[in-house]
């Protein structure tokens, strides 16, 4: 069964549940062709399960997924033999080489000897990993595995790259080294990407959209900057994060006297205000006429970690009230 | 026409057949070479060998010593029977000692080792259907399990033919070959279980036990529970009548059946035994005027064929339990 879109990558209603403990829940994730999708989650938020899914190694409860106009469930052959998939903390044959595995992941693939020899050769150089291909894989670093994982999966030649927690365990400047690879996947070989992460800072200057998981629910998808603004104005209440010389517990008095304040609290070195609306201008005039500095100014949720952060407090919120 | 139809239509099957198996012999070439070139692999194919020659000669020199003094018919089979009082064990009994151990030896972290070493969801997200790989586990596993009792047996029947100089029959040939055949599929039956317990345990210690524990219980254990049920159900002491004696006799060796390690044994020392003609309980009286004489190779088959139907079904029940469990189980570690 196909369908004519432009997604390469469409789930319907997708439901997945572990007895009563539900995974995903009715989750209609839609990834359009070539771009770099980030699917952000924190721990046990559904991302590898819906991961599985879309791979046709896990069946979903109800729901479908869509891989090219494929259903994993119905054709497997077809959407494996167009998806590579990096799982998180991926795995070789340790007694094995590493050209061998990537052999092996060939033949598996239907891949003719020869033309295989020179994709692995190709995809080894491309990884940077030429020197090791002789090597055991019980050699490697970890950083070493995850490039051999990757070139593993650019073995197949496939149209869609699934990465589960790609940046998991490496270290900062092979999480940059990565990234930039991931970013030429996409942009030189005009691949398509889902990446899942559970760090949204890590990811997002690869990312061309983001959707966000929380508790089997995608509960926001779009660009960065929609997301942002999705957020900022959904809120009628915003937070601002204040600083001042001289820092002394008369400024909490001076800021309730600002029409707008809702609330003031004392949050670690700053003072947090929730307001329900801009009131930034009045009150850095109040304070300068009270002889405070203020040194420190900021509407939180416009950083992106904090629109993750606020996503799933709201979620958690949400569920708080529910029960 | 309808020959080219039917063609048509076989060709069609085949390849449907062959396209449901993508990478069913990718998985067997890969694994086959996995268990060859593994230590695991050598050191016990090594211990088999070394046990396999000494018992040839402790036959052969067994044999030899004897020669005249008993009637010396089947001296070819002879070699693999025979044991000597420097070694109680003959090339029979220690394979269907280590046998065991082998098939276990290959199987117990087929599935729970590819968990462990997170290699499992990267080789089910190829284009191969999940079964070519338990399939093909189990294929390689026959495939080195042939290799070596094959090797085994007709090294042994070789420097046998060297050592005795008395060449087979075609009769004891292919007693030779079915029992054989017979050791691949009793080895088998330990293979299959072996990659059931790797399924049923995430841990690959934990299966290599339960599958040493069940091999113990079935080889050592169950003899002696079928000999305590029967005494149960058929109490016998010396006042007894005979009808008593055999049937508990008959519970006991029907319980023992239960075992593939006991059906093994019996139909091994029949075809290997060509003067067995009779594997229940015999009372005298059927005994007495007996013509003493031996059974031809298609009459000890007959005589062995439940055994064999019974080996070949536990061996299939048991990769049917471990196939199901598999296609069942989740992936996610």
């Amino acid at each position: 069964m196909t369908t004519i879109n432009n997604y390469v990558l469409e789930t319907i209603d997708l439901c997945k549940k572990y007895g009563d403990l539900v995974a995903v829940d009715n989750l209609n994730l839609k990834v359009e062709e070539g771009i770099v999708y980030g699917l952000l989650g924190p721990n046990g938020a559904g991302k590898t399960t819906t991961i599985l899914m879309l791979l046709g190694l896990t069946e979903p409860t109800s729901g479908q997924a869509l891989v090219n106009g494929y259903d994993p469930c119905r054709s497997p052959l077809q959407v494996k033999s167009m998806v590579g998939y990096l799982p998180d903390n991926v795995g070789f044959y340790d007694e094995m080489s590493g050209e061998d595995n990537l052999l092996y992941t060939a033949a598996l693939n239907g891949v003719a000897r020869d033309e295989a020899q020179r994709r692995v050769k190709h995809a080894l150089k491309r990884v940077g990993l030429s020197h090791a291909g002789h090597k055991k894989v019980g050699q490697y670093s970890r950083g070493m595995r995850q490039r051999l994982g990757i070139a593993d999966v650019l073995v197949k030649d496939p149209k869609l790259i699934i990465m589960d927690e790609p940046t998991l365990g490496i270290d900062p400047e092979g999480i940059q080294e990565l990234l930039s690879f991931i970013k030429d996947l996409a942009k030189e070989d005009g691949r398509t990407i889902l990446l899942s992460s559970h760090l949204l800072h890590q990811i997002q200057q690869v990312c061309d959209k983001v959707g966000i998981l929380v508790k089997g629910k995608l509960i926001a998808s779009g660009t960065i900057s929609d997301l942002e603004q999705q957020l900022l104005s959904q809120e009628e209440q915003m937070e601002l994060e204040l600083k001042a010389v001289p820092w002394e517990e008369k400024l909490a008095g001076i800021c309730e006297t600002i029409d707008g304040v809702d609330k003031i609290s004392w949050q670690n070195d700053m003072l947090l205000l929730e307001c329900h609306k801009d009131i930034r201008e009045d009150l850095v005039r109040e304070l300068i006429a009270s002889n405070y500095c203020p040194t420190h100014l900021a509407l939180r949720g416009v950083s992106l970690d904090s629109i993750y952060l606020r996503y799933f407090h709201k979620e958690e919120e949400y569920h708080g009230k529910g029960s | 026409m309808e020959r080219a139809a039917k063609w048509q239509n076989t060709k069609a099957d085949l390849t449907r057949i062959f396209e449901a198996n993508k990478g069913l012999a990718t998985v067997v070439r890969k694994e086959v070479g996995d268990h060859l070139s593994g230590k695991r692999f050598a050191i016990l194919a090594l211990l088999v060998l070394v046990t396999c020659l000494g018992s040839l000669y402790v036959a052969a020199s067994t044999i030899r010593t004897n020669v005249g003094q008993d009637e010396l018919e089947f001296v070819f089979l002879r070699l693999f029977t025979t044991s000597g009082s420097s070694m109680p064990f003959s090339f029979l009994s220690f394979i269907s000692f280590l046998g065991p151990l082998v098939g276990l030896t290959l199987g117990f972290d087929a599935i729970n080792g590819e968990r462990d070493r997170r290699t499992l969801s990267r080789v089910l997200s190829q284009p191969i259907f999940r079964d070519a790989l338990i399939n093909g586990k189990f294929l390689a596993g026959v495939i080195v399990i042939s290799i070596v009792v094959f090797g085994l047996g007709f090294l042994v029947a070789g420097l046998g033919l060297i050592m005795t100089g008395v060449p087979p029959t075609l009769g004891e040939l292919a007693r030779l070959i079915t029992y054989l055949v017979l050791s691949v599929i009793y080895i088998s039956f330990w293979l299959a279980l072996a990659i059931l317990c790797s399924l049923l345990f995430r841990q690959t210690s934990t299966s290599a036990l339960a599958g040493i524990a069940i091999w113990l219980f079935m080889a050592f254990f169950l003899t002696l529970l079928a000999g305590m049920a029967a005494d149960g159900i058929y109490p016998v002491n010396d006042n007894s009548d005979s009808q008593q004696i055999i049937a508990n006799a008959k519970t006991e060796q029907m319980i023992s059946r239960i075992s593939p390690a006991y059906l093994y044994s019996e139909a091994v020392t029949s075809i290997m035994n060509p003067a067995v003609r009779s594997m229940g309980p015999v009372l005298l009286e059927q005994a007495y005027g007996a013509i003493k004489g031996t059974l031809t190779f298609s009459q000890s088959l007959l005589l062995i064929w439940p055994q064999v139907v019974c080996l070949i079904a536990e061996m299939l029940i048991c990769f049917a339990i471990a196939y199901i469990s598999f296609m069942r189980q989740e992936i996610r570690a």
